[in-house]
């Protein structure tokens, strides 16, 4: 696992470079405002739809990056230096998935403080919603790199990145939001659906990798 | 740096169902140079992807003595960092005896770009950014070279200084394989002529 370190410390400057860290917290912000103006200032119906609204923009902020992962790097030969280098593309895939992951879930927990109080969602609710997104952004995180790598290269990738992405996120949607109100049950279940995707992303995303790179 | 050397057995390539060259047999030794030339769409890159353990053939055998550096059509530099940490990011997964940052001034020095090394990797030029991709491949200290269309973009200056670095790297025992349709000053180079089938 030589150069693991570097490698995520590398994705996690391209976040920064390209504004991606910041960029899908305000997006998600600005989901998270412009909710209320969608379905009016009834406090009690916006505390109960809250949760599934941070959820669902949490969602869209974890899709916002996936061109700029995997694709740049296949494109200006990054990966096959790396592959001469002997890193397999599994371990490249693993240190996108953490670089990923570090780049937009601790910033968006953090703002999902910020999201709580403008919903007007009770301190009881943010807690489980800051449980539920530990332990499922890292599924989203895997998602999203799985995504870009098997969109690199299609024409209209983005568009095709939603495409994929978005069906396969409806578990952690259902038991991440459901968490909020279902409790442990819940929980468990969004667990192991984002162990799944972590476990299964740097295989499948290795392997788009390496058959992109053919 | 121990000594390079690449060999190919029987090496059959095929791209997209389409047989590009078959039987390919040749062996650069230490301190030997292969030039593969040919006309375009040939194989030339797919024999160096080969090379590089990139690419399967479908038949075949390729030896080589590790670690191998490699450059194809982009340098692989990040384009928003200084051309000097952009290069140290590359030595640092590199083994060598010889520390990464030692390594960088040495090959920036070799192609004439210390005085490029604060600046990002996106404001150099095509021939800039090319000969930056050579230091790359100087400071991974590697005993095989792999290069595909390494002169593609240099000036008169950088081409001697190119030549000069493959006969230095040859005078250490490396071997070096270069794919190209330029004529380069390579002495006792070994001809790998591919014939469009």
């Amino acid at each position: 696992m030589k150069g693991f370190a570097t490698l995520v410390m590398r994705e996690l400057r391209g976040a920064w470079v390209s504004g991606g860290m910041l960029l899908p917290i305000a997006f998600f912000l600005l989901v998270a405002i412009l909710f209320p103006f969608g379905i009016g200032p009834d406090s009690k119906l916006l505390a109960r739809v809250g949760g599934g609204v941070i959820w669902a923009a949490a969602l869209l902020a974890a899709l916002l990056p996936v061109e700029r992962l995997v694709a740049p790097d296949l494109e200006r030969g990054v990966v096959d230096q790396l592959a001469v280098r002997g890193a397999s593309e599994a371990m490249i895939a693993t240190a996108k998935l953490v670089g990923h992951w570090l780049g937009f879930a601790p910033l968006l927990m953090l703002a999902s403080v910020l999201a709580a109080g403008l919903l007007g969602l009770s301190g009881h609710t943010l807690l489980a919603i800051e449980l539920g997104l530990l332990i499922g952004t890292p599924g989203l995180a895997a998602l999203g790199v799985a995504t870009a790598a098997l969109t690199a290269g299609l024409r209209g990738s983005g568009a095709v990145a939603g495409l994929v992405m978005l069906p396969l996120a409806v578990p952690l949607l259902i038991f991440g939001a459901g968490s909020i109100e279902g409790g442990p049950g819940a929980l468990k279940l969004l667990g192991a659906v984002s162990l799944l995707l972590v476990a299964g992303t740097p295989f499948v995303a290795g392997a788009a990798m390496r058959m992109a790179g053919d | 740096m121990p000594g390079g050397a690449i060999a190919f057995r029987d090496v059959t390539c095929e791209r997209g169902g389409r047989v590009l060259f078959e039987g390919l047999t040749f062996a650069v030794e230490q301190g030997q140079a292969g030039v593969v030339t040919g006309p375009n769409g040939v194989g030339k890159s797919s024999l160096i992807r080969i090379a590089a353990g990139l690419l399967q053939p479908v038949e075949g055998t390729v030896a080589y003595s590790p670690p191998r550096a490699l450059i194809t059509e982009d340098a692989a530099l990040d384009r928003e960092l200084p051309l000097d940490r952009a290069l140290l990011f590359w030595a640092r997964f590199d083994d060598s005896e010889r520390a990464a940052d030692e390594r960088v001034a040495d090959a920036l020095e070799a192609f004439d770009l210390t005085h490029l090394a604060p600046v990002p990797v996106r404001l150099l030029s095509t021939g800039q950014r090319r000969r930056a991709g050579l230091a790359r491949v100087l400071a991974a200290d590697s005993p095989t070279w792999l290069l595909d269309e390494p002169a593609n973009g240099l000036d008169a200056h950088a081409l001697t200084l190119f030549e000069a670095a493959i006969a230095r790297h040859r005078k250490a025992g490396g071997a070096v394989l270069i794919a190209t349709h330029q004529q380069l000053d390579v002495p006792r180079a070994q001809m790998i002529v591919l014939e469009a089938a």
